[in-house]
Order: structure tokens, then C-alpha cells, then sequence
């Protein structure tokens, strides 16, 4: 709860700082963006309906129990892909999937697996692209910035295996 | 510093080959068709399994979510609008643009560590960035530095979960990711769309 309160805090404090940057611009500048903004807000807002109400559904057809299935006690670099793979087909915000790599830390899933989870999880977790990245960035963007993401959760894991666990 | 031209943030001369990613946005593209498929499909499902009442919790539920995000995402929007109006854009491409190298990368990852918000504030402005002159390369950087090192969901979240051990121990591995990311983003596009390369030597 705090923390929400500290982010908001945060963000229009940001907001405001930068407005002020602005109008010390002078008042057109000012007023330009604020119109652009309210504009872009106005044409995000059916997507981001669609995309919270919508991510909703899609995360009820995959069970959680599904996810935490895939995260077994494989510990090579097959468990890894499918950490991976776990990962970006994780639904729901970051509470579920913290939760299941410390559910797979506790039951003996290996530390680069659990790692290789939480990065792929942060990179792809389909829910927040398509319900965050791809109606604010270009698409193209989002596809390439995926693609190109993809050998990275693989990386912090052999990186894990080298520096060993925490 | 920066020409006041609020009606026409980029200039022509910017020599961008393409539209102005992030200011020209359709309200409904292929990806929002695919989308509203896979949603309509879940929801019949959901339908199918649970019948009306499942239906209309998840939808009441998620009403409530999308009422609460709404005031954030404006802020993201108008962040997003100042930060693309007040960046002089010249600077912008200059470091963060496609021949910024090393100290591009390396700039958009220390923006991506210390933008504060969710992602209601990193997508409007890593958008307003990739508008003002950053190319793929360095709004990747950026990108991938919000949601592995950035520190907002660390500590709303990770930390609670997980602990301080592991995340700080996940955050420290995570660090060369953003640059790494990046530049293989450079790498590929370069190699992809090489006449949007030569396009913007002129710039």
C-alpha cells in the first residue's frame, strides 16, 4: 500500500517537475504537450480497457499450478528453456510471478532455473506486453526488442552458474 | 536549447524514413485485432468452465484494476509528451541516437535504472524517446534496464517476495543485460534495415 502511495508520489512528482521544465518554456510549449499527452491518453485508454479486462480472462484458461509445473526439478539447461518458456507464459502482474519462483526456490528448483524464470518473467511475461508495451511502443519496435531479448535469460543464468547462488 | 516548435516536434530534417514512432497512433492495429481475439476466445472459455457468474467476477475485478491504473497512465502519457517537448532533439540523437556507441547504451540503461513508475511511465516514454532521435538499439537499453534493474518493481515487489538477497543477487547479475540487449539490437537492425542506417547519417 505504501509502496503504491510512494510510486504515485514519485510519478506526478515527475510529471509536475518536467511540466515545469516546460512551461518555463513558455506557454505554448506548455500547452502543446499537455494536449499531446491528453491526446495520447485518450487514444490509449480503449487498448489498455482491452488489454486489463481482456489480460483477465486470458490469465483464468492458464492456471497457475500449470506454470509452477514447468519450473520442476530439472536443473540443466533443458530446466532452463523451460524456465524460460515458464516465464513469458506467466499470467497475472508480479505478485503471481515472484511468488512462483519462490515457490520453485523453496522446492528445490535449481537457483540458474529460478533466475532464468524471474528475467524471462521480466523480459516477456506476455501480459504486460500486450497489455502495456505494445499499445504505448510501436509494434515493430515490440517484436524486435522481444526477439532480440530472447538469448538474455539464458545468459543470467550461465552467469548464475559461474558466480554461484546468493 | 531547443527550437520552440510545439506543433512540429520533430523537423523534417530529421530525416526519419519512417512515421514518427509513438506520436502516429492508429487506435486499432493488427496487434489490438489479434489481441481482442485471444481475449474473446478466453473469455469463452471462462464462459464455458464457470458460465455467467465467472464471467461477470473476472470482469468486475478487473473494471476496478482498470479504474485504479487510469490516473497513472495519464501521468505516463503527459511524462511521456513533456519529456519528448522539452529533450532538445538534436542532443537527443546525438546520445542516445544510432552512432552514440557505448555511452548511448550505457545512458538509456541509467535512464531505464532511475525512471520512476511502472509501466505506465517506461512505454509513453521510452515512446517519446524513440520520437526525439534514440534509436532501437539505445530505447532497448532502456527498455530492458526499467524491468531488470530498474528499482521501482524491485522494491515494491521482489524484495518482499523474494527477498533482499536473492534480488540483489539477480539485479547484480542482471546489470550487463541492458547494454548487451542493446547492442545486439544495434547489431541486428543495423544489418536488417541498412538504408534507415544510411538515412540517418544524414541527419
Amino acid at each position: 500500500m505504501s509502496a503504491a502511495l510512494f510510486i504515485d508520489i514519485l510519478l506526478w512528482g515527475s510529471v509536475f517537475g518536467v511540466g515545469l521544465i516546460a512551461f518555463r518554456r513558455g506557454p505554448p510549449v506548455f500547452k502543446a504537450s499537455l494536449r499531446e499527452g491528453s491526446m495520447d491518453f485518450i487514444n490509449i485508454v480503449p487498448r489498455i480497457a482491452l488489454g486489463v479486462i481482456g489480460s483477465g480472462y486470458i490469465a483464468a484458461i492458464i492456471p497457475q499450478e500449470v506454470i509452477t509445473g514447468w519450473l520442476g526439478p530439472d536443473s540443466g539447461w533443458l530446466g532452463v528453456a523451460t524456465a524460460v518458456v515458464a516465464g513469458a507464459a506467466t499470467p497475472g502482474g508480479p505478485v503471481i510471478g515472484f511468488s512462483i519462483g519462490t515457490v520453485a526456490l523453496k522446492s528445490g528448483g535449481g537457483v540458474p532455473q529460478v533466475v532464468a524464470y524471474v528475467v524471462a518473467w521480466a523480459l516477456f511475461a506476455f501480459q504486460r506486453v500486450i497489455l502495456w508495451e505494445i499499445p504505448f511502443m510501436p509494434a515493430r519496435f515490440v517484436w524486435f526488442r522481444c526477439a532480440v531479448s530472447v538469448p538474455f535469460p539464458f545468459v543470467a543464468a550461465a552467469i548464475a552458474m559461474v558466480i554461484g547462488k546468493p | 536549447m531547443s527550437e520552440p516548435s510545439p506543433k512540429n516536434p520533430a523537423p523534417a530534417e530529421d530525416a526519419e524514413s519512417e512515421p514518427r514512432p509513438g506520436r502516429v497512433r492508429k487506435p486499432i492495429g493488427w496487434s489490438t485485432i489479434i489481441i481482442a481475439a485471444l481475449v474473446a476466445v478466453s473469455a469463452a472459455l471462462v464462459w464455458r468452465r464457470d458460465g455467467t457468474d465467472g464471467v461477470l467476477d473476472i470482469l468486475t475485478h478487473d473494471l476496478s484494476l482498470f479504474s485504479g491504473i487510469l490516473p497513472r497512465v495519464l501521468a505516463g502519457c503527459l511524462l511521456g509528451a513533456f519529456i519528448s517537448e522539452i529533450l532538445p532533439h538534436e542532443k537527443v540523437s546525438r546520445s542516445l541516437g544510432p552512432k552514440s556507441g557505448l555511452t548511448g547504451l550505457l545512458i538509456g540503461t541509467a535512464f531505464g535504472a532511475i525512471l520512476p513508475g511502472g509501466p505506465f511511465t517506461a512505454y509513453p516514454v521510452a515512446s517519446a524517446l524513440l520520437a526525439v532521435g534514440a534509436d532501437f538499439g539505445a530505447t532497448i537499453a532502456m527498455v530492458v534496464s526499467w524491468t531488470l534493474i530498474g528499482y521501482g518493481r524491485a522494491v515494491a515487489w521482489e524484495i518482499p517476495i523474494m527477498g533482499t538477497d536473492f534480488t540483489l543477487w539477480r539485479i547484480l547479475i542482471s546489470l550487463p543485460l541492458p547494454v548487451l540487449a542493446g547492442a545486439l539490437g544495434r547489431f541486428v537492425y543495423v544489418r536488417l534495415y541498412p538504408k534507415r542506417e544510411s538515412d540517418e547519417d544524414a541527419a
